[in-house]
């Protein structure tokens, strides 16, 4: 297009990591995006030839904000080599500790990544502008101030159950390495007492249990309308989202894909599997279907798309098309999208099928995806909490063969995390990672298609002083991209 | 000009993990902490408004001298990779290596502060082959150079900072920081690493709940045993410089007390230690890293008594993950 121009935004903050976004921009429309992942360590690299336990190590680094959800993707990784099972006291406390990390970090998002841009002052003209600001400002809001020590609180429980956070070794194949005793027990309910208190009050001024019950669109405009917009920090949110028409922006693919987590006897809290809005069903997640491509990634790995028990990362900046250091995930052929939306979805909860139906996979979406699940993994926390068992065993032991390979699926925050290992002669010979966001910003693929949060800034409006000659980096796009809760470090790794 | 003290925190080839770390600060939270430290926060990644060009006119405007720098924090290591051209991140935004950026920010700060080991030695970043040619600020592993040189100081006479760990414990960053901020930090505050001596003059061995194990080498096997983990599971508490055990983590929490070994990260090596990190190397039986300033002979000649010694009680819940059999209490009262 003759009047289009390239605009580069970033660095872009309040994600995790590092990331620039790319846009061509006709008039007042983003017309194509392309991502950009800036920063390359190359963990796949330094996994070679390690013993394969030293992968518990190795990995939970990859990420400070997704530290648990690694150790335990590679947890679940290695047990599979020697079809190691946990313990139940193993299994629950494992649950607990990823709650812990995936709800700190939806509270963390909503709080301080998200919910800040709305104070921005490209926004001083709006009714609602005055209290936002004051409540989401970064840093000096209100909310900041409630949110920090309520966050730090909620993580005494890796103190009590993973010695500390980020980075813990208490993720083992067999289990967890920290027994609790009944003490230990009454303490890890006091603190989701006191964190559900905090939630009951500032984010959603009701009770959880009423907040999980909404079950369609229309329950939530009822709910929503009950009460003053400021009343709580959720209700807050929709009433800006309403005005901004968020439901709007930001839609990517519609296929929505979940690898399930929270296993306790065998079933999963959140069901694993793939749901497409085209016709409207949950399909099983095939593994074997996962491939990843370097058309566009500088890496060498031919052109060729491979499973990840193929793949290859050895950086390679010669690749004339590449535009990122992240690889192309698909499922088959397709980008899916996944996150705490996609998991909902899968899963069927009835309030999130019934927006998605409506509207699809949006910035308003993905926001309220995530706070239900915060309500809904919390109520979770307490049972396993009350199941434990002191005096019974947590932790058995593994024994990696010298010659095996498997993977471990899970869900951080972000959505589906994969690591697939191949050990021979007791060494790492190959250790592949998927992470969420490397599938929700993914560039382009061998067929040219883009990746979700590519497709996602497909026309997104510019503001006024956005557009011509305007420096301003225009908003929207910060609410699409920090819709996704990225997670930059994780994405390259 | 304000009065407050004017900090910058940059991340590069890390994974963010001491910010996250940092923002579970208690006691008081970071907010009021940085407030009663009289510290503005320029920037930071994760918590400011401010993306994309205001950042860039930001850093632009204090390499041009008009926004005064006092200090600038680096988390996450300096990358030079591939081949020395720091290609392996460019500043998002500015087609520019970070490791540029880098450079020119810290000959205009008034203090350098590497938080982790990935800024202050490379850190796990540097580990395996060190793919992206990952250094420190002012080390590369236990060598002084990294990207600034063995010779850098800043503009008040000390080097870079390196308040090292994997993550940091908040306190370490924060009573870092307050420190600078007040004027109060001095060469002899900082120990042969350059790491804060406020939390390295202590060993994490200092206030581990399994000293009694320790002391009569009552010894796990697995993970999850109750027991000391110096003999078989690779802890390296007697060795490692820090107070994890006596400032704890997250409320009540340390490696030791989450039932798995120190892996000793504050070092400016731990990312290499050469050995399977979960297993301790030993040669004829007794393991190759002894505690901290203790002679062989006497350890040697210590364990061999200490294990003659030991009551069944601490032998016993060495093995298990829980308190089976519990100290006596002295004189005849028994529960009937």
């Amino acid at each position: 297009m003759s009047d289009a121009t390239r605009r580069i935004v970033g660095p872009f903050n309040r994600v995790e990591g590092d990331l620039e976004v790319q846009l061509e921009v006709s008039g007042d429309r983003v017309e194509r995006a392309w991502v950009v992942s800036p920063l390359y360590r190359g963990f796949e690299q330094i996994l070679r030839d390690k013993d394969p336990l030293d992968a518990l190590v190795y990995v939970p680094r990859i990420c400070g904000i997704c530290s648990v959800a690694q150790s335990v993707a590679a947890a679940r990784a290695l047990a599979s080599l020697e079809g190691l099972a946990a313990p139940r006291n193993g299994e629950l406390a494992t649950n607990l500790v990823l709650a812990n990390e995936n709800v700190a970090d939806h509270l963390t998002h909503f709080y301080l990544f998200f919910m800040p841009d709305f104070a921005r002052e490209t926004y001083a003209g709006e009714a609602w502008y005055g209290e936002a600001a004051a409540r989401f400002r970064a840093v000096s809001g209100s909310a900041a101030a409630q949110v920090l020590p309520a966050r730090a609180e909620f993580l005494h429980l890796m103190g009590l159950l993973a010695g500390k956070w980020p980075h813990s070794l208490a993720l083992q194949p067999g289990g967890t390495t920290r027994s609790v005793e009944s003490g230990d027990r009454a303490r890890v309910l006091a603190v989701l007492f006191g964190f559900r208190q905090f939630l009951e009050r500032c984010l959603f001024g009701d009770a959880l249990e009423n907040i999980v019950a909404l079950d369609s669109a229309q329950a939530l405009e009822d709910w929503c309308a009950h009460r003053a917009p400021v009343h709580s920090d959720f209700r807050h949110f929709l009433h800006i989202a309403e005005q901004l028409q968020l439901q709007n922006l930001g839609r990517a693919q519609d296929r929505f894909m979940s690898y399930g987590v929270y296993p306790a006897d065998g079933t999963p809290l959140f069901a694993p599997g793939v749901f497409s809005l085209d016709n409207g069903t949950t399909q099983p997640l095939e593994q074997s279907a996962i491939r990843e491509d370097s058309s566009h990634t500088w890496n060498t790995q031919g052109l060729d798309a491979a499973h990840p028990y193929d793949g290859v990362t050895q950086p390679n900046l010669d690749n004339q098309q590449a535009y990122t250091w992240c690889k192309s995930p698909r499922l088959g052929e397709s980008p899916v999208e996944v996150g705490a939306l996609a998991r909902q979805v899968v899963n069927g909860h009835p309030l999130l099928r019934d927006l998605v139906q409506q509207s699809g996979g949006n910035v308003r979406n993905r926001i309220v995806a995530r706070l239900l699940e915060i309500a809904l993994v919390v109520i979770a926390m307490e049972g396993w909490a009350r199941q434990l068992r002191p005096k019974e065993p947590f932790c058995h032991s593994a024994n990696p063969p010298d010659e095996a390979r498997g993977y471990g699926m899970i869900e951080a925050a972000r959505g589906s995390l994969g690591h697939w290992i191949s050990v021979q002669r007791g060494r790492i010979a190959n250790y592949q990672i998927i992470a969420p966001t490397t599938w929700n910003f993914s560039p382009r693929d061998i067929r040219g298609a883009p990746g979700p949060l590519e497709l996602a800034l497909q026309g997104a409006p510019l503001r006024a002083d956005e557009s011509g000659g305007a420096r301003r980096d225009p908003v929207a796009v910060q609410h699409i991209v920090r819709s996704f809760d990225p997670c930059m470090v994780c994405t390259v790794h | 000009m304000s009065d407050l003290t004017k900090l910058l925190w940059l991340q590069s080839g890390g994974c963010g993990g001491c910010s996250m770390s940092l923002f579970g600060a208690e006691s008081p939270d970071l907010l009021t902490t940085l407030r009663a430290a009289g510290i503005e926060l320029l920037w930071h990644p994760s918590l400011s408004e401010a993306s994309g060009r205001d950042v860039l006119d930001l850093l632009q405007s204090i390499l041009d001298g008009d926004t005064r720098l006092d200090i600038l924090c680096l988390e996450g290591s300096v990358i030079q990779g591939p081949n020395g051209s720091g290609a392996f991140h460019r500043l998002a935004g500015s087609d520019r290596p970070m490791r540029d950026w880098l450079y020119d920010l810290c000959q205009v700060a008034r203090h350098v502060v590497a938080v982790g080991n990935c800024a202050a030695y490379g850190g796990i970043t540097a580990a395996g082959g060190n793919p992206s040619e990952a250094c420190g600020l002012q080390y590369d592993e236990q060598r002084p150079g990294g990207l600034l040189g063995a010779e850098f100081v800043d503009r008040t006479g000390l080097p870079v900072v390196n308040v090292a760990g994997c993550p940091t414990h908040p306190n370490w960053v924060t009573d870092t920081l307050t420190q600078l901020a007040a004027g109060e930090m001095e060469r002899g505050h900082l120990d042969v690493f350059e790491r804060p001596r406020s939390y390295t003059d202590h060993l994490v061995h200092h206030g581990c709940p399994r000293n009694e194990y320790y002391e009569y080498k009552a010894s796990a096997e697995k993970p999850s045993d109750l027991g000391c983990m110096m003999e078989h599971m690779g802890c390296l508490g007697t060795q490692a410089h820090a107070d994890c055990n006596t400032r704890l983590w997250n409320g009540s929490g340390s490696c030791l007390r989450g039932g798995y070994p120190c892996i000793n990260c504050t070092a400016p090596d731990f990312h290499e230690p050469g050995h399977a990190f979960a297993r301790t190397p030993k040669v004829a039986g007794i393991p190759v890293g002894l505690p901290t300033d203790m002679p062989k002979a006497w350890f040697v000649a210590l364990s061999a008594l200490a294990k003659a010694a030991t009551p069944n009680r601490l032998k016993n819940n060495a093995l298990i993950d829980h308190i089976q059999i519990p100290p006596n209490i002295h004189g005849d009262k028994k529960r009937e």
